[in-house]
């Protein structure tokens, strides 16, 4: 049973403030969808609980089971069990796949994973995923269509098996189909229950596939409406106009 | 016979000081450089140990020695055997010196056809480095044979050698050189590759180690079809110099050269010089040619000087181009492996392999590229 809280964090980028006080809790076993319009500040939330150099915190705590993540470097943080599954995940020229997947799952569990098993739990989880096996050998993201590198990210995922995933806009981008695969892998992560999920999205095309329990409206850099999955449905009807309104 | 007065077609050495603005047998013929020459001006002549100068006492202690499988002779020779400075006439002060005072060549023959299962080794090493030592080296792959040459460099040294490759017709050699010296040492060299007609040169050179390393590998075609693939690693720790000096001579047409020379740098006064020189004449139409030069700079108080240079006189290029890229570890990267629980250094370590490593696998044969491999691996557990 992990918890993930989000404590009154402020954040800015270059002496500006994106993030004002923003407050949540997730818990294993949920999913909380965040949503909000372009440049309201969710993706700057996703980056700075998992450490990217460019965001500064200037206020708030982030808890991972009363951890304080902001106090740890960014590795520590993912072997405390955070992953961010990212936006636009970095080509690296010259680093298989193959290789970063392992040198991963090493630091994540601390040993290095048994060849066959390893072999085996990566051919599992690319098959899941409809990945072709010469995935394995190519360079990290480099020249990946986009559906590959958000494919790339939730294997990621399913190895690591982390306590808490913030999933940034994984959904943009994707076709139907390539949304079908993603969303199986998400929810295949979720059914063991133990862990949590934070949902970063633009559109609620992916709720259909991945049932939040909360939803959460971003703006202005704050949660400025919270409520069930019924809310989605609002915004979905609705669209973000309102909130956009209310903070300029 | 003195060496001056060797019998050479005039027509090869007319090349050859059309395009190095000088090349000679003797000494007498260059002048001490003073730092302020184009060809000089990136080394500190200082550290050189009085090679460039003639002060350096020949007390060296360079042992080489050379391992060829079956069917391939290595011969030590006397300064008088007509094989030697063949295909190289030295082109500076300190390749004139060693060529001056070498006192035996060690001349390696792979015969016409033959094609030999194992690589030929050719290990330097050095016992010291307080007095210098000079070295000659041919290697001679007759028409239709096909040959891997493997030189290694090790141990203390003030070293400066020339090295011939000459590659008939049809052949095909593979080089690498690894210049793994202790910290001391001090290595100049020029590599030359004279290709004949179709003839195939892969060269990978690989400089870790040394206080002072200049190398300078050129290429030179003496009938159409030659093909030249150069490539290079080098990881510059702090203090070190390591210097590149590359020169492909398109003088025949419808030759290709590819130049990849890659490095990583890193500690205070680290410092990394490449000069890329193609020159592409106006005979050697349907050149193709392309010159690459990049480097990673891990610290600050590193420097790596780039310098391409390619100069075409004909109209008529199958391709030409060059491009040097100098530049810090991509935070992004970093960020995304550390994102995933691979510590920081770790991080650091995977980029820097990957970096190098996209130009090591291109190496064919897979005794080298592990060999490679391995050299780096080891330089960054350091």
């Amino acid at each position: 049973m992990s918890t993930l809280e989000i404590r009154d964090l402020h954040v800015a980028v270059e002496d500006k403030e994106i993030l004002r006080g923003v407050n949540l809790t997730v818990r294993s076993g949920e999913t909380h969808a965040i949503m909000g319009p372009n440049g309201s500040g969710k993706s700057t939330l996703a980056y700075a609980i998992a450490g990217h150099p460019k965001y500064t915190i200037t206020a708030g705590q982030v808890l991972l089971d009363g951890v304080d993540l902001l106090e740890l470097s960014v590795d520590e943080r993912a072997r405390a069990g955070l992953f961010l599954a990212m936006q636009y995940p970095v080509e690296v020229p010259g680093v298989s796949v193959s290789n970063f997947l392992r040198s991963a799952v090493t630091s994540i569990r601390g040993e290095a994973p048994k060849l066959r098993e390893f072999a085996k739990d990566l051919k599992n989880g690319m098959d899941a995923l409809s990945i072709d096996a010469s995935f394995a050998q190519r360079n990290l993201n480099e020249g990946f269509s986009g559906g590959e590198k958000k494919r790339h990210e939730i294997l990621q995922l399913e190895l690591l098996k982390p306590k808490i995933a913030v999933l940034d806009e994984t959904d943009s981008g994707l076709d139907v189909d390539a949304l079908r695969v993603v969303s199986e892998g998400i929810n295949r992560f979720r059914a063991t229950g133990d862990t949590g999920v934070l949902l970063i999205t633009h559109y609620t095309r992916i709720l259909r596939y991945v049932k939040p329990d909360f939803v959460h409206v971003f703006a202005g850099g704050r949660i400025v409406e919270e409520g069930g999955p019924e809310l989605a449905e609002k915004l979905e009807a609705e669209g973000y106009e309102q909130y956009t309104k209310a903070t300029a | 016979m003195g060496l001056n007065e060797k019998p050479h077609e005039p027509i090869a050495r007319l090349q050859h000081e059309t395009l190095q603005g000088k090349a000679s047998y003797d000494l007498a013929d260059f002048e001490v450089p003073t730092g302020r020459e184009e060809a000089w001006r990136f080394t500190p002549l200082s550290r050189l140990k009085g090679l460039h100068n003639g002060t350096a006492q020949v007390t060296g202690q360079v042992v080489t020695q050379a391992y060829t499988p079956a069917g391939v002779s290595a011969e030590w020779v006397g300064r008088e055997d007509a094989r030697i400075g063949r295909a190289y006439v030295p082109a500076d002060r300190v390749s004139a010196q060693a060529y001056s005072a070498f006192e035996k060549a060690l001349v390696v023959t792979v015969p016409k056809e033959a094609v030999p299962g194992e690589p030929i080794r050719i290990e330097v090493r050095g016992g010291g480095a307080e007095g210098a030592s000079y070295g000659h080296i041919v290697v001679r792959v007759e028409p239709l044979a096909e040959a891997v040459v493997i030189i290694e460099h090790q141990g203390r040294a003030v070293y400066a050698d020339n090295v011939e490759f000459v590659v008939g017709d049809g052949a095909s050699l593979k080089v690498v050189s690894l210049q793994e010296w202790d910290d001391d040492a001090v290595h100049v060299s020029h590599h030359h590759a004279q290709l004949a007609k179709d003839a195939t040169f892969r060269s990978f050179v690989v400089t870790l180690g040394g206080d002072l390393v200049r190398l300078s590998p050129s290429v030179s075609y003496t009938a159409p079809g030659g093909d030249a693939d150069l490539a290079g690693v080098y990881f510059v720790d702090a203090g070190q110099h390591l210097e590149h000096r590359l020169l492909v001579d398109h003088s025949q047409r419808s030759c290709r050269s590819h130049v990849d020379y890659r490095g990583a740098l890193q500690g205070q006064d680290a410092h990394a010089v490449w000069i890329g020189d193609v020159i592409i004449r106006v005979e050697a139409e349907g050149t193709d040619t392309y010159e690459l030069n990049r480097n990673l700079i891990l610290t600050d108080g590193a420097r790596a000087d780039s310098v391409p240079n390619l100069e075409i006189l004909t109209g008529e290029v199958a391709g030409a181009g060059h491009a040097s890229a100098s530049g810090r570890l991509d935070d992004e990267h970093i960020f995304y492996l550390q994102a995933r629980g691979i510590p920081f250094d770790e991080a650091r370590r995977l980029v820097i392999r990957g970096f190098l490593g996209q130009l090591i696998e291109r190496i064919e044969v897979d005794e080298i590229r592990e060999r490679v491999m391995d050299a780096v691996e080891a330089e960054l557990a350091r």
